[in-house]
């Protein structure tokens, strides 16, 4: 072969953040891509189960107990029994970005049957601008093969800088469990070819099983809320990290993109037992979507932080006459950034 | 989801004649022109006779017919080179308008099959979209996919869609700045998406490869903005960026949609990039003040229908953007005029505000 190949991309500057319950078997099929990076893997569930890590990895490991010992009185913002406990990943990282993938997700490979280099792409997409103010009909307009279209103003071509990579799922869509039980046959088979910026002022629902993001622009955002074991609700952990990211990003001028990469989401959980997570937030989230959509944030939030504790404030008054689990929330939402500015006292402005 | 069915007695097509032999794209569209009417106008500017291979169900229109039909108002709207197409949408009689330059034929999908542009527009036309929340997988009233977790069940009916803006596989609608940047520059990425394009989200509507439901928007579909040294060459116009974005206020206002994405033409290489920025480059220079004015013009309440809504935009052009350029002044006074004539010769728009 001729020269070396140039390292890989970002290895000192992303951690992998992986929530675990059972095993890292799916690690294996990762190892070409994953190797070179630091792994931070939360263990749920059952502290004294032992979870091996594949060798050759370089990690930490957390679980419950670490969790506690860390964070203390503060660790009741981490979910149990839930994969929002991943957040404390984001939390105690000291790298710029941040990956994170489920332990159900596996290498998928594009048309031409080629394997995708899911991380890749995710660094791809954070590394360059997105387009927010303005819709490019071809897309991304960064990529390689393509540029922004005739009619779209010159002057919001440099873009702003990407803040969330949002990738997708071949075989197993992200369908909600009313969806699963009507449609529990269809399989995602179609590639799309694209990477496009989330306009400006329109949320979406976030998926976190193929996210990467930029810790340093919108870190303290990604709190994944409270879920799971004690908890009303289930499986809406990242779609609230989602709408509170993005109100935040469209205010402090930063991209959220989605498309590429596609990752294989190989396992499709139970719709019943999905149903009686969600069954709160499919009623819940008639009211929690207005919330998001009609939000604002004032001139004086110029921080993450600033903006998250702004948004607590107001989940506490507005939704906390939804039912008392919001005003739960938002005192988490407030221990969160306590929590992550103890945490990363160099970061906090 | 549910099955279109395409009725095609509710669609026209339209074809602006920009150039005499129209055989050749004729001829490669007609297996799936042959269906359905058309209506073809000839650039009122274009000396030559039109040259039309038969076996076509169709209609055309020349300076002539253009005259006879505008009256005295013949002076105040030019129907030169890209916008005679919009005397097609004026004389049209159907719900469904789709319309191609013509430079444009069927391209291939990426299994190598003839694209149905026509079919798509209609799919994309009569199928709801989303505007006001984002679906990760893209139109979810597609076969082989639905809305995500997450998506708000009240949100999932979906709203009507006007407009239906199709893409370009090889010459794609760049600008002439960036062509020259990159001549070799070719789009041969096949993106397997339809989406809505959010409400309150501006973007460039390209008339290269578009579908319109004229009851719903038709009023909006006009030929108001005119460069002054506006040619024949897609470089050199920027009419149909225009009229995009007041279709794109309409639908915001009127709760309507707007989609993207397929399906794709194939766009032929024609004119010289260099020499088109050479000629004119006032469109890019003018969208720096057209975009930030659609991002922020809002309709009043009392505006209920598509013409109430392109009454409102003209008069808040006139204030706001008529002193910036008499460009703007013009187009202001060209779409009040516009409503007169569609009133007058079209049946008006019946959709209220949803």
């Amino acid at each position: 072969m001729t020269a070396t190949a140039p390292p890989p991309p970002l290895k000192d500057d992303l951690d992998i953040v992986i929530p675990t319950i059972r095993n890292l078997d799916f690690l294996e099929m990762w190892r070409p891509f994953f190797q070179p990076y630091h792994l931070i893997i939360v263990q749920d569930g059952d502290p004294s189960k032992t979870i091996k890590v594949p060798d050759g990895f370089d990690y930490e490991l957390y679980n419950r107990n670490d969790i506690n010992k860390i964070l203390g009185p503060k660790a009741s913002c981490i979910s149990f029994k839930d994969s929002a406990c991943r957040c404390f990943g984001y939390m105690v990282s000291k790298k710029k970005y941040i990956y994170t993938i489920d332990d159900d997700c596996f290498v998928a490979k594009d048309p031409s049957g080629k394997d995708i280099n899911a991380l890749e792409q995710h660094i791809k997409n954070l590394l360059s601008p997105s387009t927010p103010h303005f819709f490019n009909t071809l897309y991304d307009p960064f990529r390689e093969g393509t540029d922004f279209v005739r009619g779209y103003p010159f002057s919001l071509r440099e873009g702003v800088p990407t803040a969330v990579s949002h990738g997708l799922w071949l075989n197993i869509p992200d369908y909600d469990a009313p969806t699963q039980l009507v449609k529990p046959l269809e399989r995602n088979t179609r590639y799309v070819d694209v990477v496009l910026t989330i306009p400006k002022g329109t949320l979406f629902p976030m998926c976190g099983m193929n996210l990467g993001f930029d810790r340093d622009l919108i870190g303290p955002a990604m709190y994944f809320g409270l879920m799971g074991d004690g908890q009303p609700i289930g499986r809406y952990d990242d779609m609230w990290a989602g709408w509170c990211t993005k109100v935040i990003c469209d205010h402090l001028g930063l991209g959220v993109k989605t498309g590429l990469p596609y990752i294989w989401h190989s396992k499709a959980s139970n719709p019943f037992v999905n149903l009686k997570k969600e069954y709160k937030g499919i009623f819940w989230q008639e009211e929690i979507i207005p919330f998001f959509q009609s939000a604002t944030l004032s001139k004086d939030s110029t921080t993450v932080q600033k903006c998250y504790l702004e948004l607590a404030k107001q989940v506490r008054e507005k939704l906390g006459e939804v039912d008392p689990y919001f005003v739960k929330l938002a005192d988490a939402m407030e221990t969160w950034i306590e929590a992550w500015d103890e945490l990363n006292p160099a970061k906090a402005k | 989801m549910s099955h279109i069915s395409i009725i095609d007695d509710e669609v026209d097509i339209v074809v602006g004649a920009l150039q005499p032999d129209l055989s050749s794209f004729m001829e490669e569209w007609k297996p799936i022109f042959s269906r359905f009417h058309l209506i073809i106008v000839k650039d009122p500017d274009l000396k030559e006779d039109l040259k039309i291979p038969d076996g076509f169900n169709m209609d055309l229109y020349t300076k002539s017919d253009i005259d006879r039909v505008m009256g005295s108002s013949s002076t105040a709207i030019s129907f030169s080179g890209y916008s005679c197409r919009y005397f097609g949408y004026l004389m049209s009689r159907k719900k469904y308008v789709i319309c191609f330059d013509d430079d444009c034929v069927p391209a291939r999908d990426s299994n190598g099959c003839i694209i149905d542009a026509v079919s798509q527009h209609i799919a994309n036309l009569a199928t709801p979209a989303t505007p006001f929340f984002f679906n990760t997988l893209y139109d979810p009233y597609r076969e082989g996919t639905d809305f995500v977790r997450g998506y708000p069940f009240s949100l999932r009916n979906g709203v009507d869609c006007g407009l239906s803006c199709g893409l370009w596989l090889n010459l794609a609608d760049y600008d002439a700045p960036t062509q020259v940047l990159k001549p070799d520059l070719r789009n041969v990425r096949y993106v397997d998406a339809v989406l809505t394009v959010p409400s309150r989200t501006m973007m460039p509507v390209s008339g290269i490869n578009i579908g319109v439901n004229t009851e719903l928007v038709g009023p909006a579909m006009l030929p108001a903005f005119q460069l002054v040294k506006e040619g024949k060459i897609r470089w050199e116009t920027v009419e149909d960026i225009w009229s995009g974005m007041c279709v794109k206020v309409v639908c915001d206002h009127l709760r309507l949609g707007v989609k993207s994405g397929l399906p794709y033409v194939w766009r032929k290489e024609r004119g010289d990039a260099i020499e088109s920025l050479r000629k004119e480059w006032d469109g890019v220079k003018l969208m720096e003040d057209v975009v930030p004015f659609f991002q922020s013009v809002r309709l009043s309440k009392e505006a209920v229908t598509a013409e109430d809504c392109v009454a409102e935009i003209a008069a808040s052009v006139k204030e706001k953007l008529g002193p910036v350029n008499p460009v703007f002044a013009r187009a202001a006074d060209t779409m009040v005029e516009w409503t007169k004539i569609w009133k007058r010769v079209r049946r008006p728009s019946k959709v209220q505000r949803q």
